[in-house]
């Protein structure tokens, strides 16, 4: 009668998107030199200026040092063994509509609950999918494009829209912002692009969905969103990954920008494969993501959900410049088994006035470690600036850890800056309170973390917070025993 | 006196190596109100926690038959879906949820068990409506976080609504007159009256006779160094309340009344 045995049958549940699909794909050899990178840009068919930024990108690159400062270990990583570009191969260039995608990656969207199919995709979210190293399908593009929004891969816009992408790209992401990004700029082979015009009110959720499929595959994706003045967007990225023993890497770029009174809401379900319990294999997801705050009364707001990845390294920051304008995060992180994340923000307050909030919520369990890293930084001109942080971290178990780093610089003595943190256990009391009640210990688990979690849950959309909260269990699951 | 619904047969439990039941005997029927009382470290609680499940407590002998079945070989919660609930003496705080989303979770977890259709959120309202007024229960505690920043006696309060929502076939009540001022013991006492039933049974663990003034017992045990010594109908405890428990210290090594198989008379 011990909940012991329940919780063990439930931890050998499986993780649901390991699957590979058989799909025959075009890739280059692994490694990583010079010509490696006129390939890629050579069969995405580039313009010379994106090959020149690449370049530029890969010799900053060898100059640099992977960072160490981050609180994850792991073996070093051999970037010559990487395959740097993968594709589903299509019989013509690239698939010019639904009918052209390969049905198998129709299937394998459709087992992951991606609605591709416009017809299904009746709940208003435009999606586009990104498999291995290139967008396979944009839904919606034609209605968008009534508004003048413009939502494509990131390859049809360096090739439809370069004078756009020639303008924002690396405008707040720079080649040389660090390593994983540097690696990025000279790889990064597809993503997401979006083009909100001014005064445009985004009438559905944009939607990313990520899949690694081939073995030895690192995925280099790269989004750019921008909201011109007055604009709205809210943006959705998903991820998962099929499982495999050995460690894959997944170094991405977002890079956001909202103009004058824009307002971009980014939220994010990432749920690569985490490994198997003894801690093999899984994602090794190394991000840079920052938002610009460009022009006065702006706003950013970041919400993640990170239960996936073997390391998860990744810090969505605003750079606050415009007057008034509001930057926040807010996060959930979930370590179990042998998971590793070391996440959180950095909020620059540059403008006058501007305002942030952070609330990271940290859960670990199993032998997780679980570390929030942040950074509020108020510069000299930014009079009146305000943050609020919370960070709480949540135990189940006592074999994993919670750490936190908060940095604080502040140059402008008119700021406000408060900081709270707490770090709690879930309560054997709690637990036996909720079964009297007659819920199963799984569910009173479930019912407390999302509890925990309800302050960040409520900043996503609707249909994004009900997957994120059954996420929550499945990557829960056999933590209490 | 209707079937037995509880029997308890020299029932030994312990926490953390210590022996705290030392063969409890006691049986409960359908529409009956048992009030055990007893000192501070007596086993009142114990006997609560261990009959709703707790596995901090380990039970080393004897056993429980809740309408005949093995009680001892249940899950907390199955426990609980089967009818058994456990007013807690100090209401435990989950941050973040609501009352309403555990109370209706706790609801359907037991439909479901049951086989009976879950409840969508528009049966389940008008289900807390009515019961709502059995305790005067505040509508705005409804939607706050559990327990989260109640009063002592908001917490007990919640926890008589949550029973009269859940509508156990046997409740169990542990000093939930503990921190309550009379207005709100009166209340609560009102609300465990109105859930008296033939169908239902009622364990209400005190320290003192005050709460039996309203909630009147059809029996009285008293519970001594982890047995009971003493059971009577409900003048017994106005006699505990005049003598004090150190009356009982004569007594505490005489095996007590229910060994025969004797019991409580029921008094209704």
């Amino acid at each position: 009668m011990t909940s012991a045995r329940t919780i063990k049958e439930l931890a050998d549940k499986e993780y649901q998107y390991g699957f590979v699909t058989p799909i025959e794909a075009d890739a280059v050899p692994p490694g990583l030199n010079e010509e490696i990178i006129r390939l890629i840009s050579a069969k995405k068919d580039e313009p010379d200026f994106m090959l020149q930024w690449r370049l530029k990108a890969y010799r900053h690159w060898l100059t640099m040092k992977e960072p160490t400062w981050a609180n994850v270990h792991y073996p070093p990583i051999d970037y010559q063994t990487i395959v740097y570009y993968s594709a589903p191969r299509t019989k013509s260039d690239r698939p010019k509509s639904l009918e052209e995608v390969d049905p198998e990656l129709l299937k394998t969207y459709a087992k992951l609950g991606i609605p591709l199919e416009e017809q299904k995709a009746l709940a208003g979210v435009a999606v586009d999918a990104v498999f291995d190293s290139v967008s396979v399908a944009t839904t919606f593009k034609e209605k968008l494009a009534e508004l003048g929004i413009i939502f494509c891969s990131f390859s049809e816009a360096v090739r439809e829209h370069p004078d756009l992408v020639r303008k924002y790209l690396g405008s707040v992401v720079p080649y040389n912002d660090n390593f994983f990004a540097a690696l990025n700029s000279a790889v990064f082979s597809d993503g997401s692009f979006a083009y909100v015009p001014k005064g445009v009110r985004c009438p559905m959720e944009l939607s990313t969905y990520f899949r690694i499929n081939a073995a030895d595959t690192g995925q280099f994706e790269r989004t750019l969103i921008v909201a011109d003045e007055g604009a709205y967007v809210s943006y959705l990225e998903g991820c998962t990954a099929p499982k495999r023993d050995t460690n894959q890497l997944h170094a991405a770029v977002v890079e956001l920008v909202a103009l004058d009174g824009a307002r971009i809401k980014y939220s994010t379900v990432q749920n690569w494969y985490p490994g198997d319990k003894e801690g093999k294999g899984g994602i090794y997801n190394f991000v840079t993501k920052r938002g610009k705050c460009a022009g006065a009364n702006s706003r950013i707001s970041w919400t993640q959900v990170e239960t996936g990845s073997a390391i998860t390294w990744k810090y969505p920051s605003c750079i606050l410049q415009g007057d008034n304008s509001v930057g926040e995060f807010y996060s959930v992180a979930l370590t179990n088994n042998f998971q590793q994340a070391d996440t959180g923000t950095k909020m620059i307050h540059i403008g006058k006035n501007t305002k942030s909030t952070i609330i990271s919520k940290g859960i670990s369990a199993g032998h997780g470690q679980n570390t929030y890293r942040g950074m509020v930084k108020i510069l000299k001109g930014a009079t009146g600036a305000r943050n609020y942080s919370q960070c709480d971290s949540l135990l189940l178990g006592d074999k994993c850890g919670a750490h936190t780093f908060p940095y604080v610089e502040v140059k402008n003595s008119t700021s406000r800056l408060e900081h709270e943190a707490s770090t709690s256990k879930i309560g054997e009391d709690q637990l036996f309170y909720c079964r009297q009640r007659g819920l199963s210990t799984e569910d009173a688990v479930n019912l407390i973390v999302n509890g925990f979690c309800k302050e960040v849950f409520r900043e996503l959309p609707m249909e994004f917070a009900v997957e994120a909260q059954k996420l929550l269990g499945v990557s829960l699951e056999g933590s209490v025993g | 006196m209707g079937a037995r619904m509880l029997e308890i047969r020299n029932l030994h439990a312990r926490a953390n190596g210590k022996e705290i039941l030392k063969g409890v005997d006691l049986a409960v029927a359908a529409g009956e109100v048992h009030a055990i009382m007893g000192p501070n470290g007596s086993g009142k609680s114990t006997l609560a926690h261990v009959l709703a499940g707790r596995e901090a407590f380990e039970v080393t002998a004897g056993e429980v038959l809740f309408e005949g079945r093995d009680l001892l070989a249940m899950k907390p919660e199955d426990r609980a879906r089967e009818g058994i609930f456990l007013a807690f003496q100090y209401p435990v705080e989950i941050p973040g949820v609501s009352n309403m989303y555990l109370l209706k979770a706790a609801v359907n977890a037991t439909r479901k068990h049951r086989g009976l259709p879950e409840l969508d959120a528009i049966e389940f309202l008008a289900l807390v409506k009515e019961k709502m007024k059995l305790v005067a229960m505040d509508q705005a505690l409804l939607n706050r976080s559990v327990n989260e920043g109640f009063s002592g006696g908001e917490k007990k309060r919640n926890e008589i609504f949550q029973m009269a929502v859940l509508d156990p076939r046997l409740a169990m009540l542990d000093e939930t007159d503990s921190g309550l001022d009379i207005d709100a013991l009166r209340t609560v006492a009102g609300g465990v009256n109105a859930l008296r039933s033939p169908e239902r049974a009622v364990i209400v663990i005190t320290h003192y006779q005050r709460l039996l003034n309203y909630i009147v017992p059809d029996a009285v045990h008293v519970l001594h160094q982890g047995r009971i010594v003493k059971s009577g109908g409900k003048g017994l405890a106005l006699e505990l309340e005049a003598k004090g428990y150190a009356w009982l210290e004569g007594q505490a090594s005489a095996p007590a009344t229910a060994s025969g198989g004797t019991t409580a008379p029921a008094a209704g």
